[in-house]
């Protein structure tokens, strides 16, 4: 299971090197949202190791979050306030 | 029981893994977008899916595993419908080598 | 309205005990408040045909598009799988219109999502008149009859029972 975690870690680089590297916005709004989650499999591999079952809580308000936070970026990208 | 989660545990993680090569390797940001929506989502659910097998069927964790996988199949297909839209009116062009574009057409009338 | 308010009550119920996962008095009955107040805050503009929970078939017709649409799901892995770890990427992409026959709004977001999950499409924008635009990494024909029978029509069979 250590390597698994290992190469969870390995995938969450690749998308910070987009991060970084991305030409556009857009890039780098995908690469986040794609972040967000790889970041509920990674509470739901905590909550195996760990035996702990409100990892599993972090996930879902992880994966709730992350959904908002994406539309609030394609709203800036479209260049409109929050509420159109 | 433990077997089968190890197993899906092992091919979402695999997928997972595709999906930011695709990110990394592919074009532009269309193409990246799709590589990465479809790979990282089914590879989170069959992770979500392993943790239910591995914590015993109907237990608190495995039940929540379960709602986690529905908010997901609701929650990424609409981010990535929502992010592609804002990319493409904020003026992002497709790939060079792109055969068609229906909808800047529809959009300069 | 009053069907309205209690649609959203049971839904809201449901979803707090799958949630807490122990049945002890306390958390019941702290949930029974809570669903209710939200139901009686928010009941309104739940959804505005609430008949259409009580029809029996169209929960069997979900339960037989969801083993459908996995499928799909995967075959669109090996797809995307196949695409990237190819040396050369054979990727031919493009926007292309197509058009839906359904006219609700809930089926048509589920198709949207559907044709995002599945090989090789990502829909980007829909119209009122249900145009539907969608990036299709693969482009085979960009002809909007042929195009509609290639991407739309295998789930618009099972969402027209689901939804109308």
């Amino acid at each position: 299971m250590t390597y698994l975690l290992i190469i969870l870690g390995i995938c969450c680089f690749l998308c910070l090197y987009r991060i970084a590297r991305g030409p556009t916005a857009a890039d780098r709004a995908v690469a986040t949202d794609i972040l967000g989650i790889l970041v509920v499999g990674f509470c739901g591999f905590f909550s195996l190791k760990a035996k702990q079952d409100w990892y599993m809580n972090i996930a879902l308000i992880w994966a709730l979050l992350g959904f908002i936070g994406a539309i609030t970026l394609a709203k800036y990208l479209e260049g409109k306030h929050f509420d159109e | 029981m433990n077997e089968i989660g190890m197993v899906l545990l092992i091919i979402g993680v695999a997928f997972d893994l595709l999906g930011c090569i695709g990110i990394v390797r592919l074009p532009d940001v269309y193409n990246r977008l799709q590589a990465s929506t479809k790979s990282v989502t089914l590879g989170t659910w069959l992770i979500l899916l392993g943790v239910f097998f591995i914590s015993g069927g109907f237990t608190a964790m495995g039940i929540k595993a379960l709602i986690c996988i529905f908010f997901i199949v609701l929650a990424s297909p609409t981010a990535a419908h929502a992010l592609a839209r804002g990319a493409h009116i904020s003026g992002v062009k497709l790939w060079e080598k792109s055969v068609c574009d229906k909808y800047e057409e529809d959009k300069s009338k | 309205m009053k069907m309205s308010k209690f649609v959203l009550f049971v839904i809201l119920f449901l979803l707090w005990l799958l949630l807490t996962w122990t049945f002890n008095y306390q958390d019941v009955t702290i949930g029974l408040i809570l669903s209710l107040f939200i139901a009686i805050l928010m009941g309104d503009i739940f959804t505005e045909h609430p008949g259409k929970f009580k029809d029996i078939k169209r929960y069997l017709w979900m339960i037989a598009y969801i083993p459908y649409f996995f499928w799909y799901c995967i075959l669109a892995n090996f797809d995307v799988a196949y695409r990237v770890l190819h040396p050369k990427m054979p990727i031919k992409p493009g926007i292309v219109k197509v058009k839906t026959n359904l006219k609700s709004d809930a089926g048509r977001t589920f198709l949207a999502n559907s044709i995002t999950l599945t090989p090789g499409t990502l829909s980007v924008d829909i119209t009122d008149e249900g145009y539907l635009y969608v990036h299709w990494i693969n482009v085979k024909t960009i002809d909007i009859e042929e195009a509609s029978k290639e991407i739309v029509a295998k789930f618009e069979y099972f969402l027209k029972h689901i939804y109308e």
